[in-house]
């Protein structure tokens, strides 16, 4: 058994984790928390000569054909650094919607543009309050046309293309929803940007007025492949909540250390330390729990929709633990815009709701593992 | 990132299989399976009888105490092969509870500092359960506390003579043997005067009473010393070094890997898949499945926790320190897992006998034997210590009795 990275991934992971401490410090963070930038044109450009953006995706198209366990390591790093780049939403959304629906003519159209950092790309999939659904979806496609409004889209305003859930039917089942793919600057499209909760990465509100539209996959199938994406995005975005819980932690953790009051350090008490020792557990069970999504990520196993709920649920709850227990340890310092603590906070909280929220995942979870025990 | 065997696991793994299968007690099979926490006994056998006969088998056929060299009752085998082992003994590993305090514990201590002619002649039995083991070491003064325990030891002439109390000694009624930790010299701060030997617990002046906990089984005892003589060869490490002695027992007890620990999941999704409530399945219901999803990932987050470390086994690495979490995570949720059961179940939930309350019961033994989960082998306050400075690195507790002269630590909070 080897339930670990390989070496060669690992060496991965630290290089990704060195250009991110040079290129991505929290200075760099905040430059686009403060809205003087939408995202760090600068650091993009960074990760696409270092080949992080098309890691995954095949030589064919552009990528490094390197696999999903290779994103995972680089996911994580990203976390870590809240790294305020699309990376999540062109490359776990949008290139996985391409790989596994796209025709050969829309992958070579963009996979190589998202592998060199020229084309952002994006799912626009909730419509409003509420979890992914196919009854959710109420934009209409016709005649080769979209019509109708798409929020919260993550990057929305920022993205080249988009991949568009549509419904093409109304016999209230999944076949009546279908993928397209929008050139958001093609027209036929306002993009507004939405105020949310963590600024440094944005969520939009798409309008589609008889937008031009080129269809994803077959009719009627789009509901299964954006289960299939979202399993996907689930585990790397779990990474991503790996990279942060840790982070966090450390965060906690040298503050405990290094502050003093009632003359020794709080890291010497124990409702410190036990608070410390519990985002630990946390961290832990979200990181193994993720290692098996991977394994069942990188070999498209029949386990990967369980492991993709588990890892989700796992990570989520450690992300969101790791980040409110930071800003604790730090006292009234970690509630200062001036600590860091916030922008993980921030971040846990985003991206307990990208994807769907807990609620939702935990249902799906139960779902997964009767099917699994009826079968 | 794979789960294979590499081909040497996967011959072990054949051999070890096959050898299980043509020889283990197939009789007991379903009801080992279906045995949970607060729930060990067997129906129509003692489990001691059916325990010690398994483990002699597998000593006869040398699949006793793997890890541990062939000259002392073991396979030589490496860590990997152990958890191998463990994996395909499955439900009949169960039996192995009886043995763990002297398999896991007092065997490795006795390998690290008995003579060699007690090696020879103590650890063989040991490893075949032909004798049986338990570790004295807790005190009604001695806890999480151990090194303030106050059980004396005196020289006289070539023997040390013991009077004192330990509690909480599992298997002291039906154990041959036992480590004994005691103290030496009251004049020196605490973790300074103690020293450890081995003893016959059929010595005289050794009194083994059990003791009736909280959910009315009796697995723990009070071990009464009255002047009860020790040889000094049967000592331990040196004089006044005990407290370094008994950390090399107790770092194994945490290095049991493999073993899985028990959390109650698979008992409470097998529950739940089946019973109906008012308003149809519980399953179906909105807030059981929140529920089970939470504890679902506690449960699969340990055991791919546990297969990292069996990773670095495999690879011949030190695991890193990511298993400590195991038994802090799994104790408290058994504990929940089992009331959650038993709101499932409404007013009826406090009907306890195993005609009336839902599968015969489980879920209420487990809940009244779940306390005792969260407190042996370390409270999860001293797993959460460990966590915090052993693997987090931050500063251990201020210990204001750390220089005193052991005599002069209080003994009463009001007083």
């Amino acid at each position: 058994m080897n339930f670990d990275f390989s070496d060669d991934q690992k060496q991965l992971r630290d290089q990704a984790r060195k250009f991110l401490a040079e290129k991505c410090s929290p200075k760099a963070v905040r430059a686009v928390l403060d809205g003087k930038a939408p995202y760090d044109r600068e650091l993009w450009k960074g990760l696409a000569e270092m080949g992080f953006l098309g890691v995954a995706i095949p030589e064919e198209f552009g990528g490094a054909g390197a696999g999903h366990l290779e994103l995972c390591v680089i996911a994580e790093e990203m976390g870590r650094a809240l790294a305020p780049v699309p990376f999540s939403s062109t490359v776990y959304l949008a290139a996985e919607a391409l790989l596994i629906a796209g025709s050969d003519a829309q992958k070579k159209k963009w996979l190589p543009k998202i592998a060199s950092g020229e084309a952002i790309g994006t799912l626009a999939l909730f419509e409003g309050k509420g979890n992914p659904s196919p009854k959710a979806i109420k934009l209409a496609a016709a005649g080769g046309t979209l019509s109708g409004v798409k929020k919260p889209v993550p990057d929305g305003a920022i993205a080249d293309f988009a991949v568009v859930a549509a419904r093409t039917g109304s016999s209230g089942r999944d076949g009546d929803v279908s993928l397209f793919l929008v050139d958001l600057k093609a027209g036929g499209v306002e993009a507004k940007s939405l105020t949310n909760i963590d600024p440094t990465r944005g969520q939009a509100e798409l309008t589609f007025k008889n937008c031009k539209a080129e269809p994803l996959g077959a009719s009627g199938e789009g509901w299964g492949v954006i289960t299939q994406v979202l399993d996907r995005a689930a585990v790397l975005l779990a990474f991503e909540q790996v990279g942060g819980s840790d982070r966090a932690l450390e965060m906690g953790r040298d503050y405990a250390l290094d502050r003093i009051a009632f003359g020794r350090p709080i890291g010497s008490f124990q409702a410190v330390k036990h608070m410390l020792a519990d985002m630990y557990v946390s961290a832990t069970l979200a990181r193994s729990n993720s290692y098996y999504g991977a394994w069942a990520l990188s070999t498209n196993a029949g386990e990967l929709p369980e492991a993709a709920a588990a890892a989700r649920i796992s990570a989520t709850q450690a992300f969101q633990h790791c980040a409110k227990n930071n800003i604790q340890v730090h006292g009234g310092m970690g509630f200062t815009w001036e600590f860091d603590c916030h922008m993980y906070y921030r971040r846990a909280n985003a991206l307990a709701l990208t994807l769907g929220s807990l609620s939702y995942w935990e249902d799906q979870l139960i779902d997964r593992m009767r099917k699994k025990n009826a079968a | 990132m794979n789960f294979d065997d590499t081909p040497q696991e996967a011959e072990f793994r054949k051999t070890a299989r096959a050898w299980i299968a043509a020889n283990a007690p197939k009789q007991y099979e379903e009801e080992l399976r279906k045995s949970s926490l607060g729930r060990t006994q067997l129906k129509n056998a003692n489990i001691l009888e059916v325990a010690k006969a398994w483990q002699k088998k597998k000593a006869d056929a040398g699949w006793a105490c793997l890890h541990w060299p062939k000259d002392y009752g073991g396979r030589g085998a490496s860590p990997i092969e152990r958890v191998i082992w463990q994996q395909e003994e499955g439900a009949f590993g169960k039996l192995s509870g009886l043995f763990i305090i002297g398999h896991g514990m007092c065997g490795p201590t006795m390998m690290a500092f008995a003579r060699e002619e007690h090696k020879r002649k103590y650890l063989p039995p040991l490893a075949s359960g032909e004798k049986v083991w338990c570790q004295l070491f807790s005190e009604p003064a001695g806890g999480s506390d151990v090194a303030g325990l106050r059980t004396r030891a005196e020289k006289d002439g070539d023997d040390w003579i013991v009077n004192g109390q330990k509690i909480w000694t599992s298997g002291a009624h039906y154990s041959d043997y036992g480590i004994l930790l005691t103290r030496t010299d009251p004049d020196v701060p605490k973790h300074k005067g103690l020293t450890m030997f081995f003893l016959d617990m059929k010595s005289p002046g050794v009194e083994v009473r059990p003791i009736k906990q909280a959910n009315g089984n009796s697995d723990f005892n009070e071990v009464y010393f009255t002047n009860v003589r020790i040889p000094d060869h049967q000592r331990l490490g040196e004089v006044n070094d005990g407290w370094n002695v008994s950390l090399t027992t107790l770092m194994n007890e945490r290095m049991s890997i493999g073993a899985g620990v028990a959390t109650g999941f698979p008992e409470l999704f097998d529950y739940c898949s089946s019973l109906m409530l008012e308003d149809g399945a519980a399953i179906e219901d909105r807030g059981v499945r929140s529920k089970l999803a939470n504890w679902a990932v506690r449960a699969s987050g340990l055991r791919y926790t546990s297969m990292r470390a069996i990773s670095a086994l495999s690879r011949g690495e030190r695991p890193g320190p990511e298993n400590s979490i195991g038994k802090l995570v799994a104790g408290s949720m058994i504990q929940d897992v089992a009331a959650y059961a038993l709101d499932l179940q409404g007013a009826a939930g406090v009907l306890s006998g195993p005609e009336d309350a839902d599968v015969a019961g489980r879920f209420q033994a487990m809940l009244l034997r779940a306390p005792g989960t969260r407190v042996e082998g370390g409270t999860d306050e001293i797993m959460r210590n460990i966590i915090a400075e052993r693997v987090l690195g931050l500063p251990g507790d201020i210990r204001v009795d750390k220089d005193v002269p052991f005599n002069k630590i209080p003994t009463r909070g009001r007083s």
